[in-house]
């Protein structure tokens, strides 16, 4: 056991130890769930159930037993209640790998899903039946396809409006105070973008259907993807952040190449001996 | 100075009493001559390089008119990182290469093929001669003398005077650059928003007034006022970058109110201007579980927790909060306008009244 | 030592000869309408002098020209954008053909930006040229100006033309800033803003200015307009003026050149305009020319499109200023958070001092620096050969420090970026900023002069002993040691042909005897400032120095067992020729029987 002991603080034991459990989770569920149990139905006993040893294994430690949260350390607050943050949140929180937390932080950083879909969906099943919040939204909700194209410029100005300050105009991502900070939503699902809008994950502020409706929502998605969709008109995008990596390249490109082509006017060439 | 010159050390002295030379000037370098001086094959070779370079251009230059007659506004390329409008980019590579090729030429032209003999050329003072000073002192003096100009000296200084005179007008023109912000005109313009008593408050860009009820904790609206829907152009403009709003609920347990905003809330639910005290730029930048609001352009940093005073960066005064309440019908309104001007600060701008850590 | 073939003072026998040659082709063609003009415009006399003018070779020389050209590339495109751009801050609907924009309320001046980019063909790749180009103009002016500043190129006679310069930069500042502002994109609008409170916190007469710029209260409707009469017409007129003086003053004062053999205060070395310069200079203006349009057809600048139409309530994250503002925008984040409330008025140094107060330090620091120097060294002669840095280490110290400076400011005006490009705390590089942008300079400062010092003791180093060769020598007692040989003259006189200004002692009593008192505090103040810039410095070695070791050297190479005459021990300007490179190479089997007795090394 001298292996296990001397490894048990590596950083990835954590996460080793959760996969080895989901893994054994798994397919102990595999074993005894029905068949013909149907993952997407919401709400079911069965999956709270489950979600609620999944719970147990996965992130009890820092939101308490019954999701009722374990105070603050320190000043920082270690784990929030989930009571009534709904399953909306659950989907968006673990789907994009942001819980369980690797180890406590300024902010939790998006990172490979550690879960499966059944398993995510019995999450959120359990921390919905802890108290009402948003549910997560139906795809004919978050699906864009249906909007129009003067909506999509709306979408935009909406965008601008309420999300540029942070994610930047390209969605680019931006600094916050303290080390947070505000991620790029380049290659995020429309579900996702919608449960955070819904939910307001983290430091970021919550943007509910009573204000920004589910029309706006979608208006704003729409936008994103096209923004993301449409080729690039002028050229390389340089890292897209604007002028800073303007500069840098007139710098590096511009001048660096000029002053190379000034050597070479100013050098003598091969001479005879 | 001048006194002192000749107590200090003499010039020489002070430049360095050694001699400046202590090696003597070896000369010019030996001319060595080039590869295509002396090898006629070398030259010939060059000759070729740069007439091929000259002779790319034409075609290039036709590649340039084909490419924007011929190639759709609608293509695109797809090449490694670069994804970018075809005709954009060919016009810009088929011109670049076309203009660098001819610039290239004319110097490998100018390094290998022309005479490349170093020449000397001499150097003279930047001053003129003693004579040519002395003359056109004198020049200058009798011209002096034969415009009278000593010996009247009123013409002198009338004239000074009339030129002089000419500068009041050219300063005047001006003087209707803008309006003159006088103490009513900043009270109707900078010091004034449109918010009012009973206005209420509406998402941006949408105009929806906000239900009370449909504002949850961690909730940001960027808002409004309902009666700049009214306004067009320049004056919509004008107001929408004092009047911008962002309303914020928050837990009241865990905010601090200070007895003189008791009611300026409902139930949690805040609003403050969304124009940064600092330069202007509107914020919204905000963390719902510190309550701060971070200005993206220069990172002032308010706590809407605390009646918007600044924890962090170069914004110097408290960002205004707008004392709101709920109408019948359970809308947000106005209880009033800003109790203080909004925006940055201007120098006639009474900041006595702003808010200030710790007042109640 | 062999001549040019054809230097000035030759030039009269040259020209004795020319009538003798046939002249070309060409003159046969163009004799008739060259005569014509000269008829009327007395061509011949102008050109005789000037045609054949020397410029020195060198290519820290050309950075002036990229500078030059990019300004010309920046007149033709804008031209071209002109033809289409309407600076108007009229409110009209969008119905081009960019989608994601389509129906959205914007400025006239905005929309036309978007028509050049999407609908004028070839009209983005002008937009991004001028972008480009405008970034490289101001850049190349900056690099520029370095080199005229640690090479000393600003002493008499060229300091007026070194304020020209100064002014150049500065109101090319204004220029790109004015030109940012045009397009109305959420950037730029918010970039005037910036400039709204800017303006207001003036101290006195900041509510009466913005007022006056504005027309107004922000935004005004009449801004645009009037920043593109000042970008087009007002502020291009004044850099025309000041570039065309600028050259004239080069043409008048000949180039500077750097320090070689031949090369004296009297002189000017280098390649006649006509042709070859012509030919390099012009070829040079293509070379720029295309790699701007290269630039610009490949990397994608000010992509206005993607920001939308300005609304004073809306804001991105990551909005900067182009980068050459980008010194004052950081000077103005890092600020604390300083305002005076004075009865019923407001000071707002938070803004007024890093926002105006900079850019006047910068600039006045600049035009004032040639004339702190010149009353520290008392120098009143004229000045043609560069200094190399290394020789004036406080000057190119000063340099560095304030480059840095400039650099930590720099930084300070994406400090956003900073903080999520290389995820630290937004917070803890604002703190940082603060003591950087004062600590900093003072530690390039000593670091620079030290390393100046640590190059003089290796000129020095290389004047006494001569130059490394890489031969390993063991001596008889076993030690080893490297071999060197003495440097070339034209090596040796490049190294110690520099002007040498002293350090002056405070002087007694009597010296100021019958000095008035002030004048007297005057002249101690500047004793006390040459010695802290020439304190320190490295002494070059006197002739007899250099003769003593050149002595020392030919004896040590006569005992190394190359007595056979090319260590001769005269001077080191008759040290090494080719074979005696040879000599040494070839012989290395043998070296270390022959080796010194006393002296293995030359150390």
């Amino acid at each position: 056991m001298r292996f296990l002991s001397s490894r048990r603080r590596h950083p990835a034991a954590k996460v080793m130890l959760l996969v080895a459990a989901l893994f054994v989770m798994g397919a102990l569920y595999s074993v005894v769930a029905p068949a013909s149990q149907s993952s997407a139905d919401t709400g079911t006993s069965q999956q709270i159930a489950e979600g609620r040893a999944l719970f147990a294994v996965g992130c009890a430690s820092c939101h308490g037993l019954n999701g009722e949260g374990n105070g603050t350390v320190g000043g920082s607050v270690l784990g929030p209640s989930l009571i009534g943050v709904g399953a909306a949140s659950v989907d968006f929180q673990v789907g994009t790998g942001r819980m369980p937390m690797a180890r406590p932080g300024a902010q939790a950083p998006q990172k490979p899903n550690q879960y499966s879909e059944e398993e995510i969906a019995a999450l959120a099943a359990y921390v919905a039946s802890l108290g009402p919040g948003p549910e997560i939204p139906k795809p004919e909700e978050y699906d864009p396809a249906s909007v129009s194209e003067e909506d999509i410029a709306r979408g935009g100005e909406l965008f601008r409006t309420n999300c540029s300050a942070c994610h930047n105009f390209a969605g680019a991502g931006g600094a916050l105070p303290n080390g947070k900070y505000a991620p790029a939503l380049y290659g995020v699902s429309n579900k996702h973008l919608y449960e955070a809008m819904l939910t307001g994950p983290q430091q970021m502020p919550v943007f509910s259907d009573g204000v920004l409706t589910p029309d706006d929502k979608r208006a704003v998605i729409g936008y994103l993807n096209e923004l993301h969709e449409q080729p690039n008109q002028g050229g390389l995008t340089l890292g897209g952040i604007g002028p800073v990596s303007e500069g840098l390249w007139a710098f590096i490109i511009g001048l660096g190449s000029l002053v190379g082509f000034a050597i070479w006017i100013a050098a003598k060439g091969a001479k005879a001996r | 100075m001048s006194s002192i010159e000749k107590h200090s050390p003499s010039r020489v002295e002070r430049l360095g009493d050694t001699p400046r030379y202590p090696v003597a000037d070896p000369g010019m370098e030996e001319h060595v001559p080039r590869l295509t001086d002396v090898d006629e094959a070398a030259a010939d070779r060059a000759t070729r390089q740069v007439a091929m370079m000259f002779g790319l251009v034409p075609l290039l230059a036709i590649a340039f008119v084909v490419i924007y007659f011929a190639v759709p506004k609608s293509w695109f390329i797809d090449f490694g990182p670069l994804k970018a409008n075809a005709q954009h980019v060919g016009l810009g590579v088929t011109l670049g290469l076309a203009i660098l090729l001819i610039g290239i030429a004319a110097v490998q032209w100018a390094r290998q093929l022309m005479a490349d003999t170093e020449m000397v050329d001499h150097r003279h003072p930047a001053s003129s001669s003693d004579d040519d000073r002395v003359a056109i002192m004198r020049d200058v003096d009798a011209g002096i003398e034969e415009s009278q100009i000593t010996r009247r000296k009123v013409l002198g200084r009338s004239l000074v005077g009339a030129l002089a005179a000419l500068g009041l007008p050219a300063i005047a023109v001006f003087a209707d650059l803008g309006p003159w912000p006088t103490k009513k005109v900043r009270a109707a313009t900078i010091e004034s928003t449109i918010w009012a008593e009973g206005v209420r408050l509406v998402n941006d860009i949408t105009y929806e007034p906000i239900k009370a009820a449909s504002i949850v904790i961690g909730q940001l609206v960027n808002g409004e006022p309902e009666n700049l829907k009214d306004l067009e152009g320049t004056a919509f403009l004008q107001e929408k970058a004092k009047a911008a709003i962002i309303v914020v609920r928050m837990d009241p347990q865990t905010i601090k109110i200070p007895d003189s905003r008791k009611d300026w809330h409902v139930g949690g639910i805040l609003c403050y201007s969304k124009i940064c005290t600092h330069v202007g730029c509107p914020i919204s930048l905000w963390e719902q579980q510190t309550h701060h609001l971070l200005c993206p352009c220069h990172q002032s940093t308010f706590d809407l927790g605390d009646s918007g005073v600044v924890v962090f960066g170069p914004a110097a005064r408290s960002l205004p909060q707008l004392p709101i309440t709920v109408d019948a019908e359970g809308y947000l309104v106005a209880r009033g306008p800003f109790t203080v001007p909004v925006g940055p600060s201007y120098f006639e701008r009474d900041s006595r009244n702003d808010y200030k850590q710790g007042d109640n | 030592m062999a001549k040019p073939a054809a230097t000035a003072t030759d030039a009269p026998s040259l020209e004795a000869q020319a009538p003798a040659r046939e002249l070309g082709p060409v003159f046969k063609a163009a004799a008739g309408p060259a005569k014509w003009a000269d008829d009327r415009l007395g061509l011949a006399a102008l050109g005789r002098k000037n045609l054949r003018k020397v410029f020195p070779d060198h290519w820290s020389f050309l950075l002036g020209e990229i500078a030059l050209y990019s300004f010309i590339i920046c007149l033709l495109t804008g031209v071209f954008l002109t033809i289409w751009f309407k600076p108007s801050m009229a409110e009209i609907e969008y119905e081009g053909s960019y989608q994601l924009l389509k129906g959205l309320h914007m400025s006239e001046a905005y929309s036309s930006s978007l028509a050049l980019s999407f609908d004028i063909r070839g009209g983005l790749l002008m937009r991004q040229m001028h972008h480009w180009a405008a970034m490289l103009f101001i850049a190349a002016m900056l690099a520029h100006s370095l080199r005229v500043f640690f090479t000393g190129a600003f002493r008499k006679p060229r300091e007026l033309n070194w304020l020209l310069g100064v002014g150049l930069l500065a109101i090319g500042l204004i220029e790109g800033f004015a030109g940012y502002s045009l397009p109305d994109d959420l950037l730029s609008g918010t970039g005037l803003r910036f400039v709204d409170g800017l303006i207001r916190s003036i101290p006195i007469i900041g509510t009466w200015a913005e007022f006056f710029v504005f027309n107004g209260e922000f935004p005004g409707d009449l801004i645009i307009a009037r920043l593109y009469m000042v970008h087009i017409l007002l502020v291009p007129a004044i850099i025309l003026g000041l570039i065309a003086a600028h050259l004239a003053l080069v043409f008048y004062h000949k180039h500077t050149q750097y320090p070689g053999p031949g090369r004296t205060e009297e002189n000017v070395v280098g390649y006649p305009l006509y042709p070859v310069y012509m030919a390099k200079a012009g070829g040079f203006f293509f070379i720029v020319f295309g790699v701007v349009t290269l630039m610009g057809g490949l990397m994608q600048i000010n992509p206005v499109w993607t920001f939308g139409p300005y609304n004073p309530a809306e804001v991105t994250a990551g909005s900067q200023p182009d980068w050459y503002m980008g010194f004052v925008e950081g000077a103005i984040r890092i600020m604390p958070n300083w305002e005076s409330h004075i009865g019923g008025t407001t000071w707002s140094w938070n803004v007024a001092i890093p926002g105006l107060g900079l850019m006047g330090l910068m600039f006045g620091l600049m035009a004032a620096y040639p004339f702190i120097e010149r009353w520290v060294t008392g120098d009143t002669g004229e000045h043609h050969i560069l200094d190399r840095p290394r020789n004036n280490p406080t000057r190119t110290a000063f340099g560095v420090a304030a480059m840095t400076c400039y650099g930590m400011f720099w930084i300070g005006g994406g400090n956003d970026i900073v903080a999520t490009q290389f995820r630290v705390s937004l917070n803890a590089v604002t703190y940082f900023l603060r003591v950087a942008v004062f600590v900093a300079p003072v530690l390039a400062f000593i670091i620079t002069k030290r390393i100046c010092i640590g190059l003089q003791r290796a000129d020095a180093e290389r004047l006494l002993h001569g130059a490394e060769t890489g031969i390993i020598v063991r001596g008889p007692s076993g030690s080893y040691g490297e071999r060197h040989v003495p440097i070339s003259a034209d090596e040796a006189f490049t190294l110690t042909q520099h002007v040498e200004p002293l350090p002056l002692t405070d002087g007694s009593e009597e010296e100021y005897a019958g000095v008035p008192a002030k004048e007297a505090r005057s002249e101690r103040l500047r004793r006390k400032a040459t010695r802290f810039y020439f304190q320190d410095n490295l002494r070059k070695p006197s002739r007899a120095e250099l003769e003593a070791a050149a002595h020392h050297q030919a004896l040590e190479a006569g005992h190394g067992g190359h007595g056979d005459g090319h260590g001769d021990g005269q001077a080191p300007r008759h040290g090494h020729e080719d074979n005696g490179h040879d000599g040494h190479g070839n012989g290395n089997g043998h070296h270390a029987i022959g080796s010194s007795e006393s002296e293995s090394s030359t150390h």
